[in-house]
């Protein structure tokens, strides 16, 4: 049984994978929905060290760019290369073939702070569109 | 909904993307109430905007329309404006109207009123007590002929491009004016605010299985952009040249005179001159959009500044208008943009991006 998916407040998710030391993460629907118009998006690079909070990326809709930021801490080992050229995918699949990549994390407490599904679906249904 | 020049208009009602290809394929709605609307009217009426506008007044005939630039005697353009002809020539009572940008609406107002004579010319502000409705695109003309009593239909179909005609829209009176912020054929409609709703809702309920869409302020952006139209606050600013610009059409200078003519005279002598830029297009490798006041770059010199970037989604690539050193603006150019930290490889290519099939 893995370990749930969790949210960050800046609306991406990562989901750990059973052995606990990788995650997958991507956008929520919510933010996808919110962009709408998606033309561009920048993937980091492979091998990079980030931190948690940092800027990883970029997405881009008609209007304008938001930065995609890292739950966690981590490297990255794979990003999903095949979705800036396929983005509507992230509109029809933002949980699955919508991921956007995957971070070996150096610190996995830090999920911890991080805001379940309930949390997740307060904070957003708070915002409202 | 966001706040644009003192108006609540929406960015859009669906998605932009799909707003603009509807007004490319089928036909676009849009609220443009916002613009300004005067009426410049009284006997001296033509004389009066002759002398005031950069473009050439005088022998405007009844129905014409001309894109004219607004300028002071500081040689500075307060705005970029459509000037209508309401009155043949030779009338003793004549009538102009004067569709102006949003938000220059107030202190092109306060100009003109400076410069009023003491008798023979009236301003009246026609803005609140009127609406404004674009319809544009392949499908534009004949969803709005649907509307109109047989009577005006012919005429209205037959109208020429920068022409306009007062006619009926259901029972509802109305100016047609075969013009646009698109690229497209259709026309802009102005009628009185009590009625506009009405125009709206029977526009809307009619067409919308034609594939008629209504469209907000984003995709008449990147229409516009596309088209290589010119927005002022962007390609247009007060000390712009209007001859580096590309606009010497909106400037009639043999014989007249208006407010800073002599400055405009100059740029018209000097466009050839190193020192100052020119308006181009730019075209992107990537669907990455540059945005106003990124800088361009040739061979790591920088050599100019993008004025308007979107995704352009009639072409699925990104494209930008820039001002750009005169020496680096040849077709063909290739430069790079710096969007945010990257460097984005775009060329030099003829305006407009976009051309109708006719």
């Amino acid at each position: 049984m893995g370990i749930a998916i969790k949210f960050a407040k800046s609306h991406e998710w990562i989901r750990p994978e059973d052995s606990g030391a990788s995650a997958t993460i991507g956008i929520s629907s919510y933010a996808v929905e919110a962009l709408t118009d998606l033309v561009f998006m920048q993937l980091p690079q492979i091998g990079r060290h980030v931190k948690a909070g940092e800027s990883i990326g970029e997405i881009e809709s008609v209007k304008a760019v938001s930065d995609l930021y890292a739950p966690v801490s981590g490297e990255i080992v794979e990003v999903n290369a095949s979705l800036p050229d396929n983005l509507e995918i992230l509109g029809s699949d933002p949980f699955g073939a919508g991921w956007v990549l995957k971070i070996r994390m150096s610190n996995p407490e830090e999920l911890d702070v991080l805001l379940d599904q309930t949390a997740y679906d307060n904070l957003v249904s708070g915002q409202g569109h | 909904m966001v706040e644009f020049a003192g108006w609540l208009m929406p960015v859009q009602y669906t998605s932009i993307v799909d707003e603009h290809v509807a007004t490319r394929t089928a036909c676009g709605l849009f609220d443009v109430s916002h613009m300004g609307r005067l009426e410049i009217d009284g006997p001296g009426a033509r004389q009066w905007l002759e002398s005031m506008l950069t473009r050439r007044v005088v022998d405007m005939e009844l129905g014409v329309v001309r894109y004219t630039l607004i300028t002071n005697d500081h040689s500075e353009i307060l705005d970029d404006a459509l000037v209508s002809c309401e009155s043949i020539p030779s009338s003793q009572s004549q009538r102009f109207g004067l569709v102006v940008n949003a938000s220059n609406r107030a202190r092109v107002v306060q100009w003109l009123l400076t410069r009023m004579p003491d008798a023979g010319v009236r301003l009246i502000d026609r803005t609140l007590e009127s609406a404004m409705i674009a319809v544009q695109g392949p499908l534009a003309v004949h969803l709005v002929a649907d509307h109109i009593s047989a009577h005006f239909r012919e005429a209205l179909m037959a109208l020429k491009p920068y022409r306009f005609l007062r006619a009926e829209l259901l029972d509802i009176p109305a100016s047609f004016s075969r013009t646009g912020y698109t690229g497209e054929d259709g026309f802009e409609i102005i009628v009185p605010a009590n009625r506009a709703t009405e125009v709206w809702e029977s526009l809307y309920s009619k067409a919308q299985q034609k594939g008629l869409r209504a469209c907000g302020l984003g995709a008449r952006d990147t229409l516009r952009l596309e088209a290589a139209m010119p927005l002022y606050g962007h390609e247009l600013k007060e000390n712009t040249n209007p001859f580096a610009a590309g606009l010497s059409l909106a400037v009639d200078l043999e014989g007249r005179t208006f407010p800073g003519s002599n400055r405009l005279a100059a740029c018209r002598d000097h466009r050839d001159h190193v020192e100052g830029t020119v308006r181009v297009g730019l075209r992107f490798d990537s669907k990455r959009p540059a945005r106003e006041g990124h800088e361009v770059f040739f061979e790591n010199t920088r050599i100019g500044t993008v004025t308007s970037g979107s995704f352009a989604p009639s072409l699925g690539y990104a494209v930008a208008m820039a001002n750009l050193s005169l020496e680096t603006s040849k077709v063909g150019t290739t430069v790079e943009v710096l969007v945010r930290n990257n460097r984005e490889t775009a060329h030099v290519v003829p305006l407009p991006f976009y051309r109708r099939k006719k």
